[in-house]
């Protein structure tokens, strides 16, 4: 019974968004998106930054420099699909340390070295997919709970084996990966292309990606059309974990060993970008191109104010403010448009 | 109304990088740069070492770079490290946050030709040419085991309350400060090293730390704190549980800051060299990198202002370092004098 309504769910697509979808294409619509605004900032950003140092402005700047900042952004792309559910998940950086962790004492045990980062990418997805099975079993629970917890616990874990030590030693090929080009282009880059092409089709070409947004909007009308809730729920969860693992490898690459305490403070620069991507923290909203657009903005806009050699502080309260001011302006955007389109 | 709102808003989120133009931002300039990094901000000890630099720098006519994360950790340092590369300053001087972490990215600085060195906690051999050390290690950690003994009167529980558990000059210390307490097992038979914290440099870190040794060991006596904001935030906890004259603090400290609990007698004496000529020393250090007197080969010779002259001598890493002295005692008798100068 309930799978005969799964394929009807999937030939048709929720209501809600049919009207979304069958709105009369406008010029004016299409230049009022969010992600335009982005690209205005975006394009901002890097004026400024040419105007604040003569060095920015260089081939190099726009192919290696991103290999500096796209560490996190692997997990910007299942943060995303996390917030459109409605939740949230701060325990991603935590997954980074304690895959990262087990990566480096795996290998300096005697393990292979890939073999050590396919273990790094399973210890990632099984960290997320603890919190999506906490999540579905426990509905009582607030996510925020959850994910708190397991964050404790998870770099918990990473401290218990490694203790105050650093761990590393890699093979020398291994610093390819956060360090290596092809044909120029670092390889870094390249991954983050291909992550977000496979997201962006998985988000919007694919009846998941259609579901996990009618969730966000409604997840109890989801629910009665008997969409499998709880599987969409541990997916998104495992993706988000794994994610961390490819995270905690690019990262353990560039830094050629890693400590218990890596990666802190990741996911509220995760999230941040999510939320500067216009993806709605009410859930159900949310475009690929927008996370990757805020994930170049912060990017640029930090490496740019280094390059100026300005203190970190600065750079801390710059992004602060634009988050609070876009986070504002998309919340007023949305009932300014709701009441436009009631009148 | 609400649109007025939204679009006053797109303003702002418009002029909020803008703003970092008002910040104010280098210039590109014909005189030669050099960098100093600290681990991180908020550090007076730091500060003072980035002042000295500075000083010494533009002593000699050329402009001074100095950067610090707002997180201690190396991932911060490293995108530091390369926004300086991309600004082609001539030489970086760094405090490292990790023995070992940072050497791709100083390996990719010199080979773009930027003379690389370390100051004050060092980074490993192979991506430095020197390390400038503010004092002998052995010196530091032998002096504070005896300054301990003698404080807690010859036996007792004692615990060092350090910075990061990566910290390469504090873990230095703190190896031989065990040394010294091995080798010497019968004369501290009744001295007992009971834990090794870490505060990480972090004030709210280090109280805790702190608070949670004094609820660990009911009987401990003295803490070393071999970290400028370590033996601050000792001397704050001990001041203010009124734990004066029944645990005490010493090891490295900024006598301005220190200056209350050794009038308070939280912390009988402590010792320090002048983070001011650390920087000094540095800045001269890094010129004479790039003049090609210093080749980072033991037995270089340079000279450093009004320091004096300095030779580089084999480390025990296995890399070179130049050493700047002895560490020097503060006490109630010369720390109201001390605490004005830094």
């Amino acid at each position: 019974m309930s799978e005969i309504v799964e394929n009807r769910m999937n030939t048709k697509p929720n209501e809600d968004l049919k009207i979304r979808i069958d709105r009369p294409w406008s010029w004016k619509r299409f230049f009022f998106q969010w992600e335009w605004l982005l690209v205005i900032v975006l394009l901002l950003v890097i004026l400024i930054n040419s105007l604040l140092s003569p060095y920015f402005l260089s081939l190099n700047t726009f192919i290696s420099t991103p290999a500096t900042f796209l560490d996190k952004a692997f997990i910007v792309f299942p943060m995303m699909f996390v917030i459109m559910l409605g939740r949230i998940d701060i325990s991603v950086a935590s997954t980074v340390a304690v895959s990262a962790v087990i990566m480096a004492v795996s290998y300096n045990m005697g393990l292979p070295m890939p073999l050590a980062i396919l273990l790094c990418l399973i210890t990632g997805s099984l960290g997320g997919a603890i919190n999506g099975l906490l999540m579905v079993k426990f509905k009582e629970l607030s996510f925020v709970i959850i994910t708190l917890s397991t964050m404790i616990i998870y770099r918990g874990i990473a401290y218990i084996l490694l203790g105050d030590q650093a761990s590393g030693g890699f093979p020398k090929w291994f610093s390819f990966l956060g360090w290596g080009s092809i044909l120029g282009v670092p390889f870094i880059v390249i991954c983050f292309i291909i992550t977000a092409v496979i997201f962006g089709l998985l988000l919007h070409k694919t009846s998941f990606g259609r579901i996990v947004s009618g969730m966000g909007f409604n997840k109890m009308t989801c629910e009665y059309s008997g969409i499998k809730v709880n599987r969409v729920t541990m997916i998104v969860f495992t993706l988000a974990g794994l994610m961390s693992g490819v995270t905690a490898v690019f990262l353990t690459s560039r830094m050629g060993s890693t400590r218990p305490n890596v990666a802190m403070g990741y996911e509220l620069e995760v999230i941040a970008m999510v939320a500067l991507g216009g993806v709605s923290t009410s859930g159900g909203v949310g475009r690929i191109a927008g996370p990757i657009l805020a994930v170049y903005i912060i990017g640029y806009l930090s490496y740019g104010m280094g390059l100026a050699n300005l203190q970190a502080p600065v750079v801390l309260v710059v992004i602060g403010l634009l988050l609070i001011f876009s986070v504002l302006a998309i919340r007023i955007r949305f009932s300014v448009s709701r009441k436009n389109s009631a009148v | 109304m609400k649109k007025t709102l939204f679009v006053l808003l797109v303003i702002l989120i418009v002029l909020a990088p803008i703003s970092t133009l008002f910040a104010g931002g280098s210039k590109e300039s014909s005189v030669e740069r050099h960098a100093f990094i600290f681990k991180n901000t908020g550090n007076p000890y730091g500060d003072k070492q980035m002042q000295g630099f500075t000083e010494g720098i533009e002593e000699q006519g050329f402009e001074a770079i100095t950067r610090a994360p707002d997180q201690p950790t190396a991932e911060a340092q490293i995108q530091i490290i390369e926004q300086l590369i991309t600004q082609k300053v001539a030489s970086i001087s760094i405090t490292g946050n990790d023995f070992d972490a940072l050497e791709p990215v100083l390996n990719k600085a010199m080979e773009a030709g930027v003379k690389v060195l370390s100051a004050d906690s060092a980074v490993n051999p192979a991506s430095r040419l020197t390390h400038i050390n503010q004092a002998d290690p052995e010196l530091i950690g032998r002096t504070l085991i005896q300054a301990a003994y003698d404080i807690a009167g010859g036996n007792g529980d004692i615990a060092i309350l350090s910075a990061t558990s990566q910290a390469s000059n504090q873990n230095l210390w703190i190896e031989w400060m065990k040394k010294e307490l091995a080798e010497n097992a019968g004369k501290y038979a009744n001295l007992k090293l009971v834990r090794t914290a870490y505060g990480d440099d972090l004030r709210d870190k280090s109280v805790s730390e702190m608070e949670a040794l004094l609820q660990s060991f009911p009987n401990l006596k003295v803490v070393i704190a071999p970290t400028t904001v370590g033996i601050a935030a000792a001397g704050r906890v001990i001041t203010d549980r009124g734990l004066i004259g029944k645990v005490f603090v010493t090891g490295l400290g900024l006598p301005s800051e220190m200056a209350e609990y050794i009038v308070n007698k939280s912390c009988p004496y402590m010792f320090l060299w002048n983070p001011i000529d650390v920087g000094y020393l540095t800045a001269f250090a890094a010129t004479a990198a790039t003049k090609g007197s210093i080749t980072g080969k033991a037995g270089d010779k340079f000279s450093a202002g009004r320091l004096g002259n300095f030779e580089v001598i084999k480390s025990e890493d296995g890399g070179t370092q130049v050493m700047l002295g002895a560490p020097f005692k503060f006490e109630p008798s010369n720390i109201a004098e001390w605490k004005t100068v830094y």
